[in-house]
Formats: C-alpha cells, sequence, structure tokens
C-alpha cells in the first residue's frame, strides 16, 4: 500500500511535469496540424540556462527563491524567443507545403538545437548545485517533498491558468477560431500570423518552466535530454486526444502515474527479471496501444467537423 | 471628395496555380446599393469575393474601396475598415458556441456597451440563435448556421457586406426568412453584394446585377433589365 500511494504520488508530480510539455505539442497541433518535434528540445534548453543561471546565481550567495525566479524568468524569456523565431524562420515559409515538409523541418530543428546545445554546454551531464532542502510530507506512510509539492501546485496552476485564458480571453476565443477555420478568422479580423506566433511563444514559455522544473527535480540536465521528455508528453498529448488542450492535462498526468506505478511493480510483475530501469518502455506501450485502440486519444474529437 | 463608388474592381484576375478562375472582372458598388452577381456554377463569383476580401491575393487588377488602392490587403485588415464577407457554406466556428461565434464577430471592437447592444439586436432578428446561445454551431441545422454567419457578419458592423450564396441548400421557407434578413439588413443603409445560384430572387431583391460566365462579366445592367433578358432568362431562369 505504502508503493501504491508512494508511486501515485510521484506519478502525478511527474505527470503535471510532463503535461505542462504536452500542452506545447497540442497547442501547436491544433493551429497548425504540425507535430512540432522541436519542442522537447525547447524544454531542454530552457533546462541548461536555468541550469547555467542557478549555478552563476547559487555561487554568488543570491538567496535560493530569488535564483529561482531569476532562473524561470532566463529560461522563460530565451524560450519564448526560440519558439517565436523557429515558427518565424522555419514553420511559416512552409506554412501552405505539404504536410511532410513542415514535419521534416521540425526533425531538423530538433537536432540543430540538441546539437547547439551541446556546443554551448557540452555532452557531459551537468549537475545542479545544491539549492533547496527540501522537507518531507508524510502521507499514509509515503512521502511527499515539498519540492514536489511545489512542482505539483505550480503546474496545476499554469494549467487553470492556460485553460482560462483558452476558454474566457478574446485571445484565446481567437486562437480557438483559428484553430477551427483559420481564412474565417481572417475575416473576423483576427491577423492568424499573431495568432500562430503567439500559440508558439506560450508554449514555449509553458515548456521553459517544465525544464525547470525537471532539473529541479532531478538535479541534472543534458543535452540529449528533450528528447525522452519530448517524446513522452507527445505520447501523453496523443493519450489525451491531441490537439485538446483539457486532454494534454488529463494525458500528462496519466501517463505519470502510469509510468510510475509500472516502475513500481514491475520488479515484482516479472519476478525480478525486469527493473524499474525500464519504465521508459510503457510510455511506448502507451503510446502504440493508443494509437491501435483509440488513435484520436481520450478526449479527441473524432474528426469529421473540421472546416 | 466623396468617392463615387464605395467599391470599385478594374481587371481583376485570380488563379489557383494554373487555373484562371477569374480572367479580368470590373464591377462598382455605389454607397447604399444592393447588387447581385450571377452565374453558372464554376463561372468565378466566389473566386471573386474571396479576393474582394482579402482572402486570395489577385493576381492582377486592382481593388478600390472607400476611395483607396486595398490591392492585396489582407483580410484582417478590410474587415477593420468594414468590409464583411459571410462566406459560402456559412464558415460558422463549429466549436465554438453560437455566442462566441457572435463574439468573434465583434473581435475587431471595443466598445463592450454597444457590442451588448448589438448582440440583443442579432438575437431579436433571429429568434432562434437567441435559444440556442450556448449551442455548439455546429450542431445548428443548415438555416440557423446561415443565420449565425451573417448575425456574425453584422456584428463588425460593416459598411460593405459581401454575401455569398446564403440561400445555399436551404427550404424554401428559410430561403424567404434570409432574403427577408438580406432587406432587412439593406434597409439599414449597408451596401450589399449578394452573389446567388437563385438568380430569380437576387434580381428582385437587388437593384442592379452583374452575370458572370467563365471567370468573365458578360453582362451589366439593372436588375429589371437583366431580368427581362432574354439571355438570362434562358440561362438562369430556367426558360
Ligand atoms: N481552391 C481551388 N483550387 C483550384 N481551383 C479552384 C479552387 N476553387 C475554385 N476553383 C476553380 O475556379 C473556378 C471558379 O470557382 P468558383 O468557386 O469561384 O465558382 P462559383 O461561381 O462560386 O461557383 P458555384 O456557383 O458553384 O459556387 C472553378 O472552375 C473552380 O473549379
Ligand atoms: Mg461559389
Amino acid at each position: 500500500m505504502e508503493i501504491f500511494t508512494q508511486q501515485l504520488i510521484n506519478g502525478l508530480v511527474l505527470g503535471s511535469i510532463y503535461a505542462l510539455v504536452a500542452l506545447g505539442y497540442t497547442m501547436v497541433y491544433g493551429i497548425l496540424g504540425l507535430i512540432n518535434f522541436a519542442h522537447g528540445d525547447i524544454t531542454m534548453v530552457g533546462a541548461l540556462v536555468a541550469l547555467t543561471v542557478v549555478q552563476a546565481l547559487a555561487a554568488a550567495g543570491v538567496p535560493a527563491p530569488l535564483v529561482l525566479v531569476l532562473a524561470g524568468g532566463c529560461a522563460i524569456l530565451v524560450c519564448s524567443l526560440l519558439g517565436l523565431s523557429i515558427e518565424r524562420v522555419a514553420y511559416r515559409p512552409l506554412r501552405r507545403a505539404p504536410r511532410l515538409a513542415p514535419l521534416i523541418t521540425a526533425i531538423g530543428i530538433s537536432i540543430l538545437l540538441q546539437y547547439t546545445a551541446a556546443l554551448i554546454w557540452g555532452k557531459q551531464y551537468i549537475a545542479l548545485p545544491k539549492l533547496l532542502e527540501p522537507a518531507a510530507i508524510d502521507i499514509a506512510g509515503a512521502q511527499l517533498t515539498t519540492l514536489q509539492l511545489a512542482i505539483f501546485v505550480l503546474a496545476c496552476g499554469i494549467m487553470a491558468l492556460l485553460l482560462w485564458f483558452i476558454k474566457a480571453s478574446r485571445m484565446g476565443r481567437a486562437m480557438r477560431a483559428t484553430e477551427q477555420n483559420p481564412d474565417v478568422a481572417g475575416l473576423m479580423g483576427v491577423n492568424v500570423d499573431t495568432v500562430i506566433a503567439f500559440t508558439f511563444v506560450v508554449g514555449s514559455a509553458i515548456g521553459a518552466v517544465a525544464g525547470l522544473m525537471v532539473v529541479l527535480y532531478y538535479g541534472i540536465g543534458h543535452y540529449f535530454m528533450g528528447f525522452m521528455l519530448g517524446l513522452k508528453a507527445f505520447t501523453a498529448a496523443v493519450l489525451g486526444g491531441i490537439g485538446n488542450v483539457g486532454g494534454a492535462v488529463l494525458g500528462g498526468l496519466l501517463l505519470g502515474v502510469i509510468e510510475s506505478m509500472a516502475s513500481g511493480y514491475i520488479g515484482d510483475l516479472t519476478g525480478g527479471v525486469l527493473g524499474s530501469n525500464y519504465r521508459d518502455i510503457f510510455a511506448f506501450l502507451v503510446l502504440v496501444l493508443v494509437l491501435v485502440v483509440k488513435p484520436s486519444g481520450l478526449l479527441g474529437q473524432s474528426g469529421g467537423d473540421r472546416a | 471628395m466623396s468617392a463615387p463608388y464605395l467599391l470599385e474592381v478594374c481587371g481583376l484576375e485570380v488563379a489557383y496555380g494554373g487555373i484562371r478562375a477569374v480572367q479580368g472582372v470590373d464591377l462598382a458598388v455605389a454607397s447604399g446599393e444592393i447588387v447581385a452577381l450571377i452565374g453558372a456554377n464554376g463561372a468565378g463569383k466566389t473566386t471573386t469575393l474571396k479576393a474582394l476580401s482579402g482572402l486570395l491575393p489577385p493576381k492582377s487588377g486592382s481593388l478600390r474601396y472607400e476611395g483607396a488602392d486595398v490591392t492585396g490587403k489582407p483580410a484582417y485588415h478590410l474587415v477593420r475598415k468594414g468590409l464583411s464577407l459571410v462566406p459560402e457554406g456559412r464558415g460558422v466556428f463549429p466549436r465554438l458556441t453560437v455566442a462566441e461565434n457572435l463574439a468573434m464577430g465583434a473581435y475587431i471592437r471595443n466598445d463592450r456597451h454597444e457590442i451588448r447592444r448589438d448582440f440583443d439586436r442579432v438575437y431579436a432578428l433571429f429568434a432562434r440563435l437567441a435559444e440556442r446561445r450556448e449551442q455548439l454551431a455546429g450542431t445548428l441545422s443548415g438555416g440557423e448556421q446561415q443565420m449565425l454567419a451573417i448575425g456574425r457578419a453584422m456584428m463588425s458592423r460593416p459598411k460593405l457586406l459581401l454575401l455569398d450564396e446564403p440561400s445555399m441548400g436551404l427550404a424554401p421557407l428559410m430561403v424567404q426568412k434570409i432574403f427577408e434578413t438580406v432587406r432587412a439588413i439593406a434597409a439599414e443603409g449597408v451596401t450589399l453584394l449578394l452573389v446567388e445560384q437563385n438568380a430569380k430572387l437576387a434580381l428582385e431583391t437587388c437593384s442592379r446585377g452583374y452575370v458572370m460566365e467563365s471567370g468573365r462579366v458578360v453582362l451589366a445592367d439593372s436588375a429589371a433589365a437583366l431580368l427581362a433578358s432574354p439571355q438570362v432568362r434562358r440561362a438562369y431562369l430556367g426558360e
């Protein structure tokens, strides 16, 4: 029972990070029909920028909360600009091209970001300097650290804010309208280019926060970390129904929990043949299962009315 | 000096890749007029309206609106100047509610108070929409969607409204209702350019008309003259 509670806690925290990254995939897919494979790497850049800021400031003796705010702020700034430029330079010229062209471009950008990061930060793992000393809260025999709690609460806050923004604000409505019919949105006075650029900025900024969270949670960063994180977040987006913002939240949390549970019990289930280091296969089992059983995902509409 | 025409189109050509859909159209609409644009399937009416509203870039020719050259200006720019298109097939946002669709119509406006009044006006004009304001537009009937598309365009307070086949696919009673609405909008002083398959009804509603064939304007006259013309009667009124 402790294992269950513990893995549920770990899964929800991890899942809330997946969900943040999944939002970036799903928002761009919704509006462009494009799987932005570079999104995981944008998150990686956010993580490494945050790490660098923490390293620089922690050594200078700046208080931890201020370090975190500055690290987050720098990561958001860099990632927003990065998302904006990628959209402008790589995707906008291909908007009316066959679908395969932007997809291949996305993979190219992903590789470009990885190797640029390797040039800047090197290929070794970068450790987070000692910054926080999270306390543990006991819940039914399981441990919830204050760091986990903070990550989960912040992630949920960001997601709630985004959902509200898309539902209730003028810009959010324009985003949904553009997604459903860009030409008609233009007839309403919406500058579709601006809406698309805005979508990339929001997705990238949220990815930056997720990057900071990963760094704080695992204590390390690496130029290739965006690959696995991106794939899992993409899986989460597909699980929830790609293009659906609520689905990304649901898919992220669910995937986190599935993965944690599986890694908690995999040893028992396989009689010790497979250890918890096989956890990554579950994400992809989920991906394959969803694609076979319900490709539109849990909350995805099954096509039809897309104008 | 005020321009004689609200909209002036000279030598408009539009192509889809190699397909020359519009091959030199001249037309003009004066402020306060209701003008019909009729023609057979594939004549290039929709393509013309798309170019006028900024959805398609003209290959050549010029567009003047309110005396200013607006050739090549995008749709989101023109709607701010009061030029609005109700597209063929309605183009409602299927997964937005009726009220959200109307709010999109008022996207370019900031006068909250007046916008609220315009919501009420649209709901008064179309009681069916008022009852369904929280319903997703994609679940409305064809006629209701057409009402919504017209109501949504009215929310931008257009000076010139381009309507692309508002009666398409509707039952006779609904066609009557839509045309009544079109007349009511015109009576409010909105200038109208109406594309229609239903040539008789269109010409009876409008004061002037243009007839398009294979990407060109082949006839331009008063509605009465067009209704009396043997050529029009044969080709479009089924006589
Ligand atoms: N997206 C497109 N790509 C290629 N050709 C097109 C496209 N849209 C229209 N056309 C062609 O352009 C010509 C004019 O089409 P358009 O839709 O303007 O005609 P229309 O007069 O509106 O016809 P209808 O009364 O059937 O609506 C047609 O020959 C059509 O096949
Ligand atoms: Mg047409």
